[in-house]
């Protein structure tokens, strides 16, 4: 114990507002000092003050209602393989609307920053409600329920009002039939539409249009290939490159009749750099060998 | 005398609802670590993983660890201010209050209600509720500490006010929303600022849940169990101010390579470094207090859990500054590592320390001993192993997958795909659920233990 009678440690009253002040010094350095800078509050040119449709902005509570957090984030960082695997680099001004901000702390599935215009919606909506019919490993749970939950457009016009934003009437009764699923999707697919991404990983056009695939005729690469389909193309494409998935109408994901047409290197371009809104692009995660080994077994399922 | 007195009654009071929340939010744990490695234990909406990761959390934090801690600063408070509560009543009250706002906020947390605020997830109507209790409690502390007998405040004291005030500071501000509806509400703070002032908040809340009322607590029970004074006075003053003034700079270590200035991340690690010293002044002063005589450790059953304890204290504060370096956050964040860090200074650091605690707290109370040590050690060692094995398996596998996102071919490309990176992880996380197992059957013996003490004291007040 103290030795001294008078010190702070037999003032109640003194210490307990000595402390306060200690705590409070940081506190007004890293957090309000800041806020009153510009550099907390960047905008980008090109978004609105608006920057979510009314459907949008119901996908975006829905989102937060089933804790998509706890398993995605949505900031790339600054690092070679995060841009590589992932695009552009977030941007302070894309989060200028956020709230709460959104970036999460923990990546159990990817990074959904740059997740818009990807996909198509209907392979959103149908990943949404069974992911393991695309990743029979992925422990994304299922949400069916978000299909059959009809939106409440005068709940979605108040917390647009709380959240800052006006929409005309027509736009909110336009709600009238949504669900919550159509919701989450639209949400989803303006996810980083913001920023044009400058690292994008193409193969180059006019050198593969021509190319011959040299791994057509070897029964190793051929393997290889397999391999790769089953992983990442069978849940859309189907095993017989055939696209019937079960439950939903992906049927117009076939492209065995019509592989006959293709040239070796057109086959090779859309696996690289896959078609937007529908095929993810897949050279920045393979090499152009494992690439020829998937065009090479694809063409086997040609009929 | 047939029973325990009026203030001890209300402790116990928190003991037990701490408990309640406890077992649930540990098995709520197990079944999401099941869910990481099955969609199959995916139950429906309300029992979804991305729900009931938050339910999980909040209850423990909320239900288990604060209420604890209530319960035992009310019972430290009586000891150090040698008076009774100021406000018996108001205790009273505030526990069935408490209790029932955890409640209504694990529901609707069930429900979805959340603000998506890490460890402030609970909707505007929670936050109220916490923060009333928390104003209730703060007026018994600090109106009996104001109004104690012995004229020095012992170093627990200094870290319970200093709880009181940060935890209102920070817990106001960051909850501080725009309110949509019954269940809905936005963060007043929007994009960079809602980050920083979460962060501020989520670093804090370790700093001022997890951190001082749990060295309130350690600094109390250690001598009492062992009968050996804390080491020394100075160091205590000393870690006491330099840990509560550097740990509101560093919340932005939890955002390294987001789109934060530059300089508040920077600003925000060097503090992070710093926080070794303050932090490790407490380690010291622990382990010199039992240097005179480490036989303590064989002879008072209690010491190894304060020691233990204060060893994963002193290893956490070493990883997270660690963590907090751009390097190494390149590598373990977003990843399996962070909930490995997270659970030695949960599962290693607070539920020992919290768990022998109201072991000396029972036996005292109902003035008996407990009803068995060796049972106490089973439970200590049980909580041990499921503590290391839950965390190491979480490093390994956050390394492996921090590594796989980043390995590259040789023309530059990623090696491995997403779903091959999850994939890796599924042994990691089943050996995970298996030491959940391990620990939980640890805590079943304390729970035991714990209640059969207080039915052995009660025999023993009723036959005097
Ligand atoms: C338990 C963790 C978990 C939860 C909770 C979760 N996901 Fe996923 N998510 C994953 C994993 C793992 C993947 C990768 C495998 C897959 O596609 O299923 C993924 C993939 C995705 C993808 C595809 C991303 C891409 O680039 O291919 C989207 C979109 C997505 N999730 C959206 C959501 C939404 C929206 C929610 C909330 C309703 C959600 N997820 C909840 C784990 C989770
Ligand atoms: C998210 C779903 C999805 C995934 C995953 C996917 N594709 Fe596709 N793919 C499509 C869609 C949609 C089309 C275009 C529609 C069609 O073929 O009818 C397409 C078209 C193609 C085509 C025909 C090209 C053309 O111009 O018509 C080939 C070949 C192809 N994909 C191969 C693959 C391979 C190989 C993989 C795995 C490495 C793969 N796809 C993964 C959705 C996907
Ligand atoms: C000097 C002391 C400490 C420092 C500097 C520190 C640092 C860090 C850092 C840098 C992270 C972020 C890791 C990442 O996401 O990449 C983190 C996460 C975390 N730490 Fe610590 N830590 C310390 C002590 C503790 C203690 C004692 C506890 C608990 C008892 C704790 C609990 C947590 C929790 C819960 C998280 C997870 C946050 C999230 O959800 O993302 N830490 N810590
Ligand atoms: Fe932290």
């Amino acid at each position: 114990m103290s030795e001294n009678n008078n010190s702070i440690y037999s003032k109640g009253l003194i210490f307990t507002v000595v402390a306060l002040v200690v705590i409070l010094i940081g506190t007004i350095v890293t957090v309000f000092v800041p806020m009153m800078t510009s550099a907390m509050h960047p905008k980008l040119s090109n978004m609105q003050e608006n920057p979510y449709t009314p459907l949008q902005l119901a996908g975006r509570d829905v989102y937060q209602k089933e804790g998509c957090i706890n398993c995605h984030s949505q900031t790339v960082r600054p690092l070679k393989a995060d841009v590589l695997r992932y695009g552009e680099i977030s941007q302070p001004g894309e989060s200028a609307f956020e709230r709460p901000f959104l970036w999460g702390s923990k990546r159990t599935g990817p990074d959904l920053a740059r997740v818009g215009g990807v996909y198509s919606d209907e392979w959103q909506k149908a990943h949404m409600i069974n992911p393991q019919h695309f990743f029979p490993s992925s422990n994304m749970p299922k949400y069916p329920w978000l299909a059959e939950k009809k939106l409440d457009p005068a709940t979605v016009e108040k917390h647009a009002k709380a959240y800052g934003l006006n929409y005309k009437p027509e736009d909110i009764t336009a709600l009238e039939n949504a669900t919550e699923l159509d919701a989450l999707v639209a949400y989803l697919q303006q996810l980083g539409i913001y920023v044009e991404n400058t690292h994008a990983i193409k193969a180059d056009e006019a050198a593969f249009e021509n190319a011959t695939n040299p791994n057509l005729n070897n029964p190793e690469k051929i393997a290889r290939g397999e391999e790769i389909y089953n992983l990442l193309c069978i849940g859309c494409h189907a095993e017989n490159g055939k696209g019937q998935a079960e439950g939903y109408d992906l049927t117009n994901l076939t492209f065995a009749e019509a592989l006959p047409d293709y040239t070796d290197g057109m086959i090779f371009l859309t696996i690289a750099n896959g078609l937007e809104g529908a095929m993810p692009g897949h050279l920045k995660i393979m090499t152009k060998d494992d690439i020829w080994s998937v065009a090479a077994y694809v063409k086997t399922l040609a009929k | 005398m047939k029973e325990i007195s009026g203030d001890s009654k209300i402790v116990m009071g928190y003991i037990y609802s701490a408990l309640f929340w406890g077992v649930i939010g540990l098995v709520l744990g197990l079944l999401i670590s099941a869910q990481m490695w099955s969609v199959s234990f995916n139950f429906g909406e309300y029992f979804s993983f991305g729900r009931l990761r938050t339910v999980h959390t909040n209850m423990l934090a909320y239900g288990l660890g604060i209420t604890a801690e209530m319960g035992a600063f009310y019972y430290i408070i009586g000891r150090l201010t040698k008076r009774n509560l100021i406000f018996p009543g108001l205790a009273k009250f505030q526990l069935v209050f408490y209790n029932l706002v955890v409640l209504v906020g694990m529901i609707s947390l069930f429900m979805g209600y959340t603000q998506s605020l890490e460890y402030a997830e609970g909707e505007w109507y929670f936050d109220l509720g916490v923060v009333v209790s928390w104003v209730l409690f703060a007026i018994n502390v600090v109106g009996t500490i104001l109004t104690r007998k012995e004229k020095h405040m012992y170093v627990s004291l200094w870290y319970i006010l200093a709880t009181i005030v940060a935890v209102a500071v920070l817990y106001i501000v960051n909850n501080l929303h725009i309110i949509a509806g019954l269940g809905k509400s936005y963060h007043l703070f929007a994009g960079l600022n809602s980050a920083n002032v979460e962060w501020w908040y989520g670093h804090n809340a370790v700093g001022f849940l997890f951190t001082t009322p749990i060295l309130a607590v350690f600094y109390y029970f250690l001598p009492k169990s062992t009968g050996m004074p804390i080491y020394s006075h100075r160091l205590s003053i000393l870690s006491f101010w330099s840990l509560i003034f550097m740990y509101l700079w560093t919340g932005a270590h939890h955002l390294v390579y987001t789109p934060l200035p530059d300089w508040l991340q920077t600003l925000g690690i060097v503090f992070t470094i710093l926080l070794i010293a303050p932090s490790w002044g407490s380690v010291v002063n622990g382990y010199l207090t039992l240097a005179p005589d480490w036989s303590k450790l064989r002879t008072a059953y209690l010491a190894k859990f304060f020691i233990a304890g204060i060893t994963f204290y002193g290893l956490q504060t070493l990883q997270g500054p660690t963590q907090g370096l751009r390097a190494v956050s390149s590598l373990i964040h977003y990843t399996d590592w962070v909930p490995g860090h997270v659970h030695m200074g949960t599962m290693g650091w607070v539920v020992l320390t919290v768990t022998a605690a109201i072991y000396y707290i029972t036996s005292k109370v109902y003035k008996t001993e407990i009803y068995s040590e060796s049972i106490a050690n089973i439970h200590f060692w049980l909580v041990l192993i499921g503590q290391i094995g839950f965390s190491i398996t979480m490093w390994i596998t956050g390394i492996r997958q921090g590594l796989m996102w980043k390995t590259a071919n040789a023309d530059g490309t990623l090696q491995y795909s997403f779903i091959e990176t999850v994939v890796g992880n599924y042994p990691y996380w089943m050996a995970r659920s298996a030491f959940g197992v391990i620990f939980i059957v640890g805590m079943l013996f304390f729970l035991y233990n714990f209640i059969m003490t207080i039915v052995k004291g009660k025999q023993n007040l009723s036959n005097q």
